[in-house]
């Protein structure tokens, strides 16, 4: 017997490429462009953006037949805005550097319309297992883009990846280095994240014609 | 000149789309018409101008380390910054909802052109990121705030019409299939966050470029480090 039915797994492995959070729903993208000129801040905010949507999907599934529909915004807002500030404390805690190179953007999770969106749309229909396996495959495909982005964006601005120098050193000219490879600093600076996502949407909609738009 | 200062800096410099990418979802989603666009745009300069003067009350006499002096001495070191997030938010929703039934009684035409825009601004992160860069940018005075949002609103409003203009004639263009829609408003995006880049200099005279393009790469300090010396700085009303 397996785990997860053909229908549950479709819940995780659909947001990752054919209805990405990112490239096809365009929600939550704030967050994925500001903090990706590293790729360890990208996965923590993976990571972070991970818990909060599942939690959060399976509190609000919970809940669904005792919230008012009038008042579900705010009862929706209420409960992202404590399971982020858990999160908040947490990263404070145990990894205090990088909840400062993070900055307002942790509390940003808030407003995330991911979030907002899947409570929205499914959260508020479906039960609490389903709603988790789909918190967590729209966060997952969330995570993937702005690991990729993060991946290229630190790769070319400073040839590190999580801080480690995997093209070589660039002061003694060791590595790519020694060929006159010199770091991309403006891949590190804020528009070239846009291109970036722009770039890989431009990939997506080559491999698949039918996500193509018209305009 | 401070607040000119501000201002500017608001809008151009640190401007919310460009140098930040905040409130992109809207800016993407409503940007196909210059009409909703403005709709959408004035709506946010508004909310901006109230709710980051009225957070940054909130921060002043409940959040911030030691604001709770005025209370009484056993008050001054109680922190509750970590209740920022649910407090902004909440007078964030409060505000737009409010706004909304204004808007509805006052001006029923405006209140129709803008539709679903309204309730959508409470979810708008321009809106509460507008107040956690006034949280922690520490700006000193509520006028000060007030001109950070009205700055911060107005930047983002000549983001969004640039943007919806250029969408609009961007349909008589032969882009690329692949590349339509999203793709292009992405790339477009990119390149006049380029040429907003270049407004860096306008107020230092180009001196400190080095110093600016950290600050859009990286981010401020936040001030638990020095809680005590703030708790000492912090105003008393008497």
């Amino acid at each position: 017997m397996a785990l997860l039915s053909k229908k549950d797994t479709k819940l995780i492995t659909d947001p990752l490429l054919d209805n990405n959070p990112i490239t096809i729903q365009v929600l939550g993208i704030c967050s994925a462009l500001a903090i990706t000129a590293q790729l360890k801040a990208s996965i923590v905010m993976a990571v972070s953006v991970l818990a909060v949507l599942g939690i959060g999907n399976v509190v609000i599934s919970l809940m669904r037949n005792i919230i008012p529909s009038k008042i579900r915004i705010i009862v929706q807002l209420v409960v992202v805005a404590a399971l982020v500030i858990i999160v908040d404390q947490v990263l404070k805690a145990f990894s205090y550097e990088l909840s400062k190179t993070l900055s307002v953007f942790v509390g940003l999770i808030i407003t995330n319309c991911i979030i907002m969106g899947r409570f929205e749309a499914f959260a508020l229909a479906n039960g609490p297992w389903r709603s988790f396996l789909d918190g967590i495959g729209n966060a997952a495909g969330y995570g993937l883009i702005l690991v990729i982005v993060g991946f290229f964006r630190e790769l070319l601005g400073s040839g590190t990846l999580l801080g480690f120098k995997v093209l070589g050193d660039p002061i003694e000219k060791t590595g790519l280095y020694a060929l006159g490879y010199e770091n991309n600093g403006f891949m590190l600076l804020s528009p070239m994240a846009l291109i970036v996502v722009g770039i890989i949407i431009w990939v997506q909609r080559s491999r698949n014609k039918a996500l193509i738009e018209d305009h | 000149m401070e607040h000119i200062e501000l201002f500017l800096k608001s809008i151009f410099i640190d401007n919310m789309v460009f140098a930040t990418f905040l409130g992109m979802c809207s800016y993407l989603a409503v940007s196909k018409k210059v009409s909703t666009a403005v709709g959408l745009g004035a709506a946010v300069i508004f909310v901006l101008a109230i709710t980051v003067p009225l957070n940054w009350l909130l921060d002043q006499y409940l959040l911030q380390p030691g604001a709770l002096k005025w209370l009484g001495a056993e008050y001054a070191d109680y922190d509750l910054s970590f209740l920022s997030f649910i407090m902004f938010i909440a007078t964030i929703a409060t505000m737009v909802q409010l706004v909304e039934i204004i808007v509805e009684k006052f001006s029923p035409s405006l209140y129709n052109s803008l539709g679903i825009f309204l309730p959508l601004i409470a979810v708008n992160c321009a809106i509460l990121g507008g107040s956690l860069f006034m949280q922690s940018r520490e700006i000193p005075s509520i006028g000060l705030a007030t001109t950070y949002g009205v700055g911060s609103g107005i930047g983002w409003f000549l983001a969004i019409l640039a943007i919806a203009a250029i969408r609009e004639k961007i349909r008589y263009s032969n882009v690329p299939p692949a590349l339509r829609g999203l793709g292009i408003t992405f790339i477009i995006t990119g390149l006049m966050a380029i040429g907003f880049m270049s407004f860096g200099g306008m107020l230092t005279g180009g001196d400190d470029e080095g110093a600016k393009e950290e600050k859009t790469v990286k981010v401020e300090t936040p001030k638990t480090e020095n809680v005590n010396e703030l708790a000492n700085n912090t105003k008393v009303i008497n």
